[in-house]
């Protein structure tokens, strides 16, 4: 046992928990490690490729099972778009399957590396939310095997409470085994995307809501380093689908080779050093002086065209960056506030980062609508995730200030998102979820799981 | 049935703004141990501590979590010659805290034979028992989980008796000579892969254990004093310190005595 015991780090390097990794191949090596946990008395947790940037894939001194060697796809159908296969398939995989024959994942996050398993237990959400929801609403139907051993199927008529439970449940009720999925039709490699600042937070909210009807997908980029008139300003990227017929170069653009990004900068320089040359910039005053040069450049409105892989996966564009935050690494905190009261929320938290001379070093803002799942993040209204470099010296103020960011949120009628926020304590989650949602998790725990072998530190953060 | 209950839900949970350092103490209901558990949970740490009286034991873990407002100190209870108890409940310690940054072996007792010219083996074998086999059932799968993950750090008591066999002791020289070669063994083995190990190796430290001492104890210093310089040591990653650190030149001296007039000497 001791010889399985290995390190994993949250995907910002700013939390370590060791435990004994067990990969399984199959439902019946998931259900084996199990009855071992239950037998040596530890708690069991998936992990797919941990890129979470909290607790959600840790089980500090317990079993986690590495799910990355179940990623064999199953069953793909190039007609209809089905695609059914293993929860250890990435993003990546996927995409890679299923582009050339013209169709894309309905829903991407920021990075291609995540697994399909990991994607559901979040229920993750793209640039799109606003018009396609989260992964959760795409799927046809899962597998998982329950820790009493049990084997279910869940669609959203066969086991409905479990569907809507499972899907962004954080892996707590069960692991999945198969997953089927739908995919979109695409008629061309690219999509369109206009680019444009916006002068102010209002400006920001008003550009995100108003554009998104008109286009595909849009996110905003937001300077958390300006102040005073420009707090919030920024810059927007909204993107539509080509129309079939509209895409002269379609054999061309529909490439996979002309998706991926390029490894090295103007054909020379390695774009994997390049997080070793952004360290420096990442203070106060380097991002200060990046982001405003960033501000000025995007001041020029423009449309240009970009392939789906260079548009969706930002966060695979610069390799490692997540290393340039140095040793202590760095968190995001994401907030998810109704439309009505976003405006005076975030105006509030930028404003106390300022103040507290804690600002975020990047902000990403999109537009949401609500689903049915029972962990639910999701609000009709608009999120804005904000990345925080931790240093010793910053930790303790920094974690205050997330505090009175909480409350803020709470007050205005906000959720948050457990692939992202680390610092939520069990009472705020209590808070938004609702004690009548949380009963209803619990209960459907005991039903699935009543020995209590699923957990976290997520999990036992929020729930415990 | 669920025997063990992991990560004490009293424990605060380790987040990234809030992290935790997690430590074992072997050996900590008194003397050195005791001393450092104050030490540690002060500078930060989350403990489990390790040591066969029980209610010594549960007497520090509620002075440690009373002083500090939030439970940072887990007692169990368990005799270090029961060498077969070891993997599980240093599986359920590990999971109770939810990781292991450090891991510190400072049991060990001291039963002299009575005088030079008496020899009791059953003294001998018990120093034995605990001193360096005990340490061995704990270092050993210790030392593997911190290989296997890379990261770790190991730290374990010597003495100054354990430089060279004497009149007086022989079982005891023994058992701290084994233990402090051991440590080296572990070390050699284990900085390639990231692991830090720190051999510590007192004088005369006013403990229980310096009643059974014969003669003279010059230099004599608090256990307050050995767990200060045991923190810094760990801090600095030192891998041999005396502590106080004047042993260091007299045990230096000692060591390369002639042994045509160690054998003579009284000492």
């Amino acid at each position: 046992m001791q010889n399985t015991f290995t390190q994993l780090e949250n995907f910002g390097h700013s939390l370590h928990a060791p435990a004994y990794l067990i990969q399984p191949k199959t439902a019946d090596e998931i259900y084996s490690a199990f009855k071992l946990a239950k037998k040596l008395g530890l708690n069991v947790t998936a992990r797919g490729a941990g890129r979470s940037y909290n607790d959600a894939a840790l089980n500090g001194g317990g079993i986690v099972l590495d799910m990355s060697a179940m990623d064999q796809f199953i069953k793909w159908d190039q007609a209809t778009g089905q695609v059914r296969c293993e929860p250890g398939v990435t993003l990546e995989q996927l995409w890679q399957k299923v582009e050339p024959h013209g169709w894309w994942p309905p829903v991407v996050s920021g990075t291609m590396k995540t697994t399909l398993g990991g994607c559901l237990a979040a229920n993750i959400h793209g640039k799109n939310n606003f018009k396609m929801g989260t992964i959760g609403e795409h799927v046809i139907e899962f597998t998982a095997v329950l820790p009493t051993g049990a084997e279910i199927i869940c669609t959203p008529k066969k086991n409905a409470d479990l569907f809507f439970a499972m899907i962004g449940g954080y892996g707590m009720l069960g692991i999945f085994t198969s997953i089927t999925l739908q995919m979109k039709r695409i008629h061309s490699g690219l999509l369109t995307v206009d680019a444009f600042p916006v002068q102010n937070l209002r400006g920001q909210l008003s550009s995100l809501q108003d554009g998104a009807p008109n286009y595909d997908y849009i996110v905003g980029w937001l300077d958390g380093l300006a102040g005073g008139s420009s707090l919030g300003r920024g810059q927007i990227h909204a993107a539509r689908y080509l129309h079939e017929g509209e895409d002269k170069n379609l054999r061309e653009t529909m490439k996979i080779a002309n998706q991926i990004l390029p490894a090295r900068i103007f054909g020379v320089f390695p774009k994997s050093l390049l997080y070793y040359f952004m360290s420096p910039f990442l203070n106060n005053f380097g991002t200060w002086g990046i982001n405003t040069a960033k501000y000025i450049a995007s001041l020029r409105k423009h449309t240009f065209q970009q392939p789906h892989a260079a548009f969706h996966f930002l966060l695979d564009y610069v390799p490692n960056w997540e290393l340039s935050y140095g040793r202590g690494g760095l968190i995001q905190y994401q907030s998810f506030l109704p439309k009505e009261t976003a405006e005076t929320a975030w105006t509030e938290m930028l404003k106390l980062s300022h103040k507290n001379r804690l600002p975020s070093y990047l902000g990403v803002t999109k537009r949401h609508r609500p689903d049915k799942f029972l962990l639910t993040h999701a609000v009709d209204g608009f999120s804005l995730a904000m990345d925080f470099k931790v240093t010793d010296a910053s930790r303790a103020k920094l974690r205050a200030m997330l505090y009175d960011f909480d409350k803020i949120v709470l007050a205005n009628g906000g959720r948050f998102y457990f692939a992202k926020n680390s610092e939520t304590t069990a009472e705020t989650a209590l808070a938004f979820y609702g004690k009548e949602t949380v009963a209803k998790y619990k209960k459907l725990k005991k039903r699935c799981d009543p020995n209590g072998l699923l957990e976290s530190d997520l999990y036992r953060r929020i729930f415990g | 049935m669920r025997s063990f209950v992991s990560n004490s839900p009293t424990i605060a949970p380790a987040t990234p703004l809030n992290p935790r350092y997690c430590g074992i103490i072997v050996g900590a209901s008194e003397g050195i141990g005791a001393a450092l558990a104050r030490k540690l949970s002060k500078e930060g740490f989350t403990l489990a501590l390790v040591a066969r009286q029980k209610d010594k034991l549960n007497a520090l873990c509620e002075e440690i979590n009373s002083s500090l407002n939030e439970t940072r100190a887990l007692p169990y209870a368990h005799d270090v010659s029961n060498y077969n108890e070891v993997p599980d409940l240093l599986r359920k310690i590990v999971a109770d805290l939810g990781g292991l940054d450090t891991f510190i072996f400072m049991a060990g007792v001291n039963y002299p034979p009575g005088g030079v010219d008496k020899y009791n083996f059953e003294n001998d074998r018990k120093m034995i028992e605990i001193n360096l086999i005990g340490g061995m059932a704990w270092l050993s799968p210790v030392a593997e989980m911190f290989q296997n993950a890379g990261a770790g750090q190991i730290v374990g008591i010597g003495s100054v008796a354990g430089d060279r066999g004497r009149i007086g002791n022989p079982g005891y020289n023994t058992s701290k000579a084994g233990l402090a070669t051991y440590l080296e063994a572990l070390r050699n083995r284990l900085t390639r892969h990231g692991v830090h190990v720190l051999t510590v190796k007192p004088g005369f430290v006013k403990t229980e254990m310096l009643k059974a001492a014969q003669g003279a104890t010059p230099f004599a210093i608090t256990p307050e004093k050995a767990a200060d310089d045991i923190y810094a040591a760990m801090h600095k990653r030192k891998q041999l310190i005396y502590t106080a650190s004047l042993w260091r030149w007299i045990m230096l001296v000692i060591q390369h005595v002639p042994s045509a007039i160690f054998r003579r000497m009284s000492f």
